[in-house]
């Protein structure tokens, strides 16, 4: 287990204030947050390149907070991947074998072990410079890895990627922890990853943790104003996406069943955007595939615009403008029909 | 016939790419001048001169062993200064503290303060009357009119070429490439030598070859503390002096060839496989 206890921190005039946490071996922990919530700050304190003013580190029942960052066997990977210039990809996996002294042997095995795990062994020989924003992040993965840490630090190692490049290699992510369970804290300010990804998530804002537990947990009850920014507004569900008797994709989850655009099949999350959804209080005559009859259960406004919670069950959030809603003359307790296009289903 | 000239030339001044390219073209002329500036004594003093001239004055043992004094004194000073210079740089990279600003200045003075009066201040550390150079006449190592002096006024005044060139290259290194190796298991030390030492490389090098040219062009400072054993400048002057321009010219043109030579070569090394 990893216990971060009280944890302050200052840099300049920001500080992060009485930061606690735990981590269970083997667990995908996410600490989500705004940018410029001092994450990569928290990420480097715990790994000891970074100065902590109070609190204690403490790692399988041990106390690092004043050791040195080689001694403790925390990787780190950064945003953008910085691989070491001027060495190739299997020197830049190997850096920490040939730290630690290991024989050559042992580092050339090691390193063909990594590269074979995450599907790069094609691009041992290269150099880091000529590498895709994916393949940078699967040798930077490698690298960390390598030394076998108890701790693997990630801060926001997705967010340099393109969103097709960030939907693979999120994948691969979470293939390699199922794998090898290497304890793991990801850093990032992206909802969806958090989901995604975290076995349990940390929402971290204002210089403290703001809230901590399960996905279910932050997402269905939010503590406070500032969890609920990052939660509010969107329809994430969670369900299995099966092929039905004609052919098509199907997202079933709580009693509906939605038609997605996808290939893909077995257990996912699905996000609906609010203002994608469309209200009508007839039925709708037009090309998208999801149609719903459900009660408007609460309404928040938000000024030129409103939004709406409609149950079918399960309940949905959707957005309008002001103009809309008074012209359509709703209320709370008005039945409506909600419409979205399969492909307004994003499956991750 | 001059009429057609000059219909001509106000044809071409008004061509569509001359018009775009305006600004750029002025830039070019200007620039050719003072590039004819710098090139032009150089060739002339190369070109002009006779081979047989030439060879006969470098077999001159006076000569020869002028200009190798000039190399290797040269060389003594960079070594010393990238054993001392090489980690004041990668502190002033690394660490902020109070006053940086003005240390940093105080570094590149030597730049700046005419090199005579470099000279003067050096001897005002170095003198037999002061008790630096009081306590190396203790040790059997004299400053004034010695090897010792040239290197120490050499290394006066071409140490901030290198600091700087190696801070900026310090400066380029991302620090996180330092902390991943760190995590990695590299001790402080490690991180330096396997990472940032390699990284700014190029630029310390840079600096080097700077520091090594400064050196050998140097005069000023070095005829204050020891105009003997005389340096190639110092001989180039000697000889103006007592035998004038003729007898000066050849030593003057062969350490012209030399340093050309050399630094190319230098640079080529360098800069090998560099991409731009």
């Amino acid at each position: 287990m990893i216990a971060v206890k009280n944890l302050s921190v200052e840099l300049g005039s920001f500080r992060l204030r009485d930061i606690s946490l735990k981590v269970e071996t083997g667990e995908y922990f996410i600490i989500l947050g705004p940018t410029g919530a001092g994450k990569t700050v928290l990420l480097e304190s715990i790994a000891g390149l970074y100065p902590i003013k109070d609190g204690q580190i403490w790692l399988r029942g041990n106390e690092v907070t004043g050791i040195e960052p080689e001694k403790r066997n925390i990787s780190i990977v950064y945003q953008d991947h910085v691989l070491f210039p001027h060495l190739s990809v299997a020197d830049n996996i190997g850096f920490g074998l040939r730290m630690r002294k290991y024989s050559r042997q042992k580092i050339k095995e090691t390193i063909n072990e990594f590269a074979d795990l995450l599907g790069i062994v094609s691009l041992l020989d290269r150099n880091p410079g000529t590498l895709s924003g994916g393949e940078r992040q699967k040798v930077a993965l490698a690298r960390a890895l390598s030394v076998q840490p108890k701790l693997l630090l990630l801060d926001e190692p997705l967010s340099a990627l393109d969103p097709e490049t960030r939907e693979w290699v999120r994948m691969e992510m979470r293939r390699i922890h199922d794998r090898l369970k290497v304890t793991t804290i990801h850093v990032t300010h992206d909802f969806e990853e958090a989901i995604a990804l975290g076995d349990h998530i940390a929402v971290v804002g204002d210089g403290k943790l703001q809230q901590v537990g399960t996905v279910e947990q932050i997402f269905r009850h939010p503590n406070s104003e500032f969890v609920a920014r990052f939660t509010i507004a969107r329809n994430i569900l969670t369900g299995q996406v099966i092929t039905n008797r004609k052919g098509d994709s199907i997202f079933r989850t709580e009693g509906v069943d939605l038609v997605v655009a996808t290939e893909l099949r077995g257990n996912w999350h699905a996000s609906i955007r609010p203002e994608d959804i469309l209200l009508s209080t007839e039925p709708l005559q037009s090309s998208a595939r999801n149609s719903f009859y459900g009660t408007i259960t609460d309404i928040v406004d938000k000024g030129s615009t409103v939004y709406l919670t409609v149950n079918l069950p399960p309940d949905f959030i959707c957005l309008v403008t002001r103009r809309s809603f008074e012209d359509m003359g709703l209320k709370g307790g008005s039945n409506v029909y909600i419409t979205f296009k399969a492909s307004a289903v994003h499956l991750f | 016939m001059l009429g057609s000239f000059f219909e001509r030339l106000s044809k071409v001044l008004r061509k569509r790419w001359f018009v775009a390219n305006r600004m750029l073209l002025t830039f070019a002329l200007l620039g050719l001048l003072i590039f004819v500036f710098i090139i032009l004594p150089l060739a002339k003093m190369i070109f002009a001169s006779d081979p047989s001239v030439l060879l006969d004055t470098l077999l001159d043992p006076e000569v020869n062993g002028a200009i190798i004094l000039s190399l290797y004194s040269a060389l003594i000073a960079t070594i010393v200064g990238f054993v001392l210079g090489i980690p004041l740089a990668y502190f002033l990279a690394r660490v902020d503290f109070p006053g940086k600003r003005l240390v940093e200045g105080l570094i590149d003075v030597p730049i700046v303060v005419p090199h005579t009066a470099a000279g003067i201040a050096l001897l005002f550390v170095f003198g037999r009357q002061f008790v630096l150079g009081k306590a190396l006449s203790f040790l059997g190592i004299e400053v004034l009119d010695s090897r010792f002096g040239i290197v120490i006024a050499m290394l006066f005044v071409s140490i901030p070429f290198l600091i700087d060139s190696a801070k900026t290259g310090f400066l380029k290194v991302d620090v996180r490439l330092e902390k991943v190796a760190r995590t990695l298991g590299a001790s402080p030390w490690q991180a330096f030598f396997k990472v940032s030492l390699p990284l700014a490389w190029r630029s310390i090098m840079a600096g080097n070859i700077m520091m090594w040219a400064r050196g050998i062009s140097e005069f000023g400072a070095v005829i204050i503390l020891a105009y003997h054993p005389m340096i190639a400048p110092t001989l180039v002057l000697d000889r103006f002096e007592a035998y004038g321009l003729s007898y000066s010219r050849p030593i003057a043109a062969i350490l012209i060839i030399l340093c050309l030579i050399i630094f190319i070569t230098m640079r080529t090394i360098a800069y090998r496989g560099e991409k731009t």
